[in-house]
């Protein structure tokens, strides 16, 4: 990989230990992919915050990197955390977790990356443009990102998304090259899709299908494909499968770029299909903890789920996951006391699958998200009932 | 016999080869404070991977697995070197964190055995049994 005369320098340790380790992960990963240069980005995500999943041995790593005094060079965030960063104690969060937990941010923060920890950083104003290089690597935001926004970015890792904040340029390979993002599978969608728990099952199924491939979806009515329903959609296909670029008829901005479907293998979705995909991911029947907000909730979706708790008593505990931001903008506008009334809570900063939720008692746990369906009984040892916020409440 | 390699992370370093047919998942597969493997059915179940140049064909597993080879070096248990046959990433960037020097893509990487003395330079790129 070709290194300009200052990026040389910075590998050599002019700029400190810090940098020049991160230059070295860079050099090593374009290495590996085979890039021919960095590029620079104009944003980093970076995951591999909860404690949860980055255990001490992260919390270690981060803590003595943050002390060689490398700083982010673009504005660059954080994925979910493991909890709450200032309501924890009302979730029930272990003190020793916590401690932790607060730990990882502080190491992050000092190494000059933004403490909004959100798995939907697009929907808070960092919204790259069409062709715009970043390096994300939370896998929905990735998805996200490519597709519905046309910005272009890798499947980062949490070290990698780490290096490139730091140097502010990532290696060229990939899906930053035109070559890399032509549609590989179509998918015909011959079922009407309409309701959240469809968009997270058709997800579930073409990620399966596609693996690495780059879907590209027909027959998606783009009225009802809002971009919430869009991101469940992503975030789905990134779980069952590693799709970090799709296509969508009508729909995603570069549609036209993947539209030659007649050369490419392809398979059909029938409605069986949906109900036979979420009829198997069924384990529970009586909730502990209905959790909406995998991706992140919007505003308008916090809106919703107030309208329906409104006045009534919950059985259960509803979480609603959604960034800082979003979830100050539901305090000002009446959603959070609402649903703190019915019994559930606005959680920022977290969501069902980081927070340590098989620690504090909960077993059975609802979702209308079909990657929290996926990894609730891997990563939360839950049983859950995958369905629309209606039939989970 | 000097067998040529790409640099992953710089840094020299000697010792004993310990070989895996089979790749290595550190997170889960290798204990952070023994440095011996602990995936039951491994080739090298049981043993330490400590002080050993440890050559196996690549990584596998959770991206965590990157912290726990930091893990390791923290500890004093890691490998003195790693050479891989083709490195991944989940490898390649715990060894640099780590400050373990790392090959891949050796020349003649078939030719190494467990039990050999080599000598990894990881500055110019090359092994030497």
């Amino acid at each position: 990989m070709y290194l300009s005369r200052d990026e040389e320098k910075i590998l050599g340790g002019v700029e400190g230990e810090g940098k020049a380790k991160a230059m070295e992960i860079l050099c090593a990963i374009g290495k590996i992919y085979g890039a021919d240069k960095l590029i620079p980005i104009s944003s980093a995500q970076v995951a591999g915050v909860s404690y949860k999943t980055i255990g001490d041995a992260g919390l270690e790593f981060l803590s003595d990197f943050a002390e060689k005094g490398a700083k982010a060079a673009v504005p660059s965030f954080l994925n979910p955390a493991g909890m709450d960063l200032e309501n924890w104690k009302k979730m029930g969060i272990p003190d020793e977790f916590a401690e932790k937990q607060l730990r990882i941010i502080e190491a992050y923060m000092e190494m000059g990356i933004h403490s909004t920890c959100t798995c939907t950083p697009y929907l808070i104003g960092i919204r790259p443009k069409l062709g715009e290089h970043i390096a994300w690597s939370e896998s929905s935001a990735i998805s996200f990102a490519n597709s519905m926004l046309g910005a272009r970015t890798n499947r980062e890792s949490a070290v990698s998304a780490l290096s490139s904040a730091i140097i502010g340029k990532t290696p060229n390979f990939g899906l930053h090259l035109d070559e890399n993002r032509r549609a590989s599978l179509v998918v015909e969608v011959a079922a009407p899709i309409s309701k959240m728990s469809d968009f997270g099952a058709l997800g579930i199924i073409a990620g399966k299908a596609a693996k690495e491939k780059i879907p590209a979806f027909i027959g998606l009515e783009p009225k009802l494909a809002n971009e919430d329903r869009m991101k469940s959609l992503g975030a789905a296909m990134a779980a069952s499968g590693s799709v970090a670029l799709y296509y969508a008829r009508g729909i995603t901005p570069e549609w036209r770029l993947a539209d030659e479907p007649e050369n490419l293998e392809g398979i059909v979705v029938e409605a069986k299909d949906l109900a036979e995909t979420k009829e198997r991911m069924q384990s529970a029947d009586a909730l502990d903890l209905v959790t909406i907000g995998c991706p992140h909730c919007s505003l308008s979706e916090i809106g919703e789920i107030a309208e329906k708790v409104k006045g009534k008593k919950l059985k259960m505990m509803l979480w609603v996951c959604t960034s800082r931001k979003m979830k100050e903008e539901a305090v000002r506008r009446g959603y959070a006391k609402i649903i703190e009334k019915a019994g559930g809570l606005v959680v920022a900063d977290t969501c069902m699958v980081v927070a340590p939720i098989e620690e504090m008692g909960f077993k059975a746990t609802g979702a209308n998200s079909g990657k929290a369906a996926t990894y609730l009984p891997s990563l939360c040892r839950q049983k859950i009932k995958f369905a629309d916020i209606e039939e989970l409440l | 016999m000097r067998l040529k390699g790409r640099v992953i992370a710089r840094g020299t370093a000697s010792g004993e080869i310990l070989l895996s047919s089979e790749p290595i998942s550190f997170l889960g597969g290798v204990d952070a404070k023994s440095g011996k493997v602990i995936e039951k059915g491994h080739p090298l179940f049981g043993k330490s991977i400590a002080g050993k140049v440890l050559v196996f064909p690549r990584g596998k597993g959770s991206t965590v697995g990157t912290y726990v080879i930091y893990q390791l070096k923290k500890n004093g248990v890691a490998p003195s070197a790693i050479i891989n046959e083709e490195a991944e990433i989940i490898v390649a960037v715990g060894a640099i964190i780590s400050e373990i020097p790392m090959l891949d893509k050796l020349e003649g990487y078939e030719r190494l055995k467990t039990g050999m003395t080599v000598f990894v330079n990881a500055d110019e790129g090359y092994a030497e049994v």
